[in-house]
């Protein structure tokens, strides 16, 4: 982990490179080393960071903040191999316009991931090569993993309420 | 049917000797009257051929190699030496659903899967039969939520082995449930129960084959 000295000397470099707007925070807690970008930059930001030694992806997942605004967030996971070192870099959309640029074409490993967080989300990112729900049916409406979404499923007839549930016609 | 095991006759060897000597004869068209009834009787098993054909089929089920989930670790252990399908004959896993008649449901199917089961268990030949194992296939368990789908909403099924995972005496004792129901009432298959019929692949009137030389058809 870089520590807390660390993360904010790349900040600043980062600041430096890509203008006062590309970082809006950064966040040291436990240990765990946070940079908080703006959505549009984060291609930039990932290729500092990659020039840095972070070469390696790790993962990337979206999270919902429901009801703060803005409300979804994607987090990027990136490691440095050599000096076992790793770094989160997050950023956050509103709901109503939840674009991001797709990490894809740098990044083949993020592409079946941004998927995912496309699929549960609903986080589009702009860019990608095959854009599509990977994991609910393509005609799937609706994104499952965000908070507002019922869990859904449905009551079960087992003996103890089958007659609740199926009235008196049984 | 029920087979017994006994031993010969009284006479010992001597006795065995003559019934060879009798089933010689009776291959070679000499034996005649009372010897050939008192053969016949003693050595011909009769039954129908409904009940044979039961019986042949409980004894010699052919699950599909088909697993879902981690109940499918579970299933795969019926086959080894602890629990041994092998001892009711079903331990030939078919890889091809064209070769099975035994789908078992062993996990979780989500609703993108669904119609990948179905599709699976409509090309099983028939008769068939479909074990839900587990929670998820059957009350959907843990998973109650919107990705997931009980196996009863898209296809018949037999036997419910309820468990998160079910050991696999529980699967053994669900297979032999079902073996037991194959064997009593072999009407009770899915298509009387779910009022399945004229849903097979080939109706009964296009398996009926012209007689060759039946037709008055000439000339042409």
């Amino acid at each position: 982990m870089p520590d807390a000295t660390g993360l904010e000397l790349i900040a600043q470099d980062l600041r430096g490179a890509h203008g006062d707007d590309a970082v809006l925070g950064t966040l040291f807690f436990r240990d765990r080393a946070t940079l908080d970008v703006q959505p549009a930059r984060v291609i930039d930001v990932l290729a500092f960071l990659r020039e840095r030694g972070f070469g390696f992806l790790a993962s990337v997942h979206g999270l919902d903040y429901y009801p703060e605004e803005p409300r979804l967030g994607v987090q990027y996971e990136l490691i440095d191999m050599t000096a076992v070192d790793r770094i989160t870099v997050r950023l956050r959309v509103p709901v109503d316009a939840p674009h991001v640029p797709s990490v894809t074409p740098d990044w083949p490993t993020a592409d079946f991931q941004e998927r995912e967080v496309f699929d549960m989300f609903g986080v589009i990112f702009d860019g990608h090569p095959n854009h599509r729900r990977i994991l609910m049916p393509e005609d799937y409406e609706g994104h499952p993993q965000r908070r507002d979404f019922p869990i859904g499923g449905e009551p079960v007839v087992f003996t103890y309420n089958e007659k609740r549930l199926e009235g008196d016609g049984g | 049917m029920e087979v017994t095991r006994q031993q010969l006759g009284a006479g010992g060897m001597k006795e065995f000797r003559a019934r060879q000597l009798n089933a010689q004869q009776m291959l070679r068209g000499e034996l005649e009257g009372p010897e050939l009834e008192k053969h016949v009787e003693e050595s011909v098993l009769t039954t129908t051929l409904d009940r044979a054909g039961r019986w042949a089929a409980a004894n010699a089920m052919f699950p599909a190699t088909f697993g879902l989930a981690c109940c499918a670790i579970e299933m795969m252990s019926i086959v080894a030496a602890r629990v041994d399908v092998a001892r009711f004959g079903g331990e030939a896993f078919r890889a091809s659903p064209r070769q099975a008649d035994l789908l078992i449901l062993s996990g979780r199917v989500s609703i993108k899967m669904a119609p990948v089961v179905r599709r699976i268990y409509d090309q099983m030949i028939e008769p068939r039969w479909a074990i839900a194992m587990g929670a998820c296939s059957s009350s959907m368990g843990v998973f109650n939520n919107y990705a997931i789908v009980p196996a009863d909403k898209f296809m018949p099924v037999d036997v419910h082995v309820p468990g998160c995972p079910p050991r696999p005496e529980a699967l053994m004792h669900g297979i032999l449930k079902l073996r037991a129901m194959v064997l009593a009432r072999p009407d009770q298959s899915w298509r009387s129960r779910y009022g399945g019929r004229g849903t097979e692949e080939f109706t009964e009137s296009e398996l009926q084959i012209e007689p060759v030389g039946g037709g008055t058809a000439s000339g042409a």
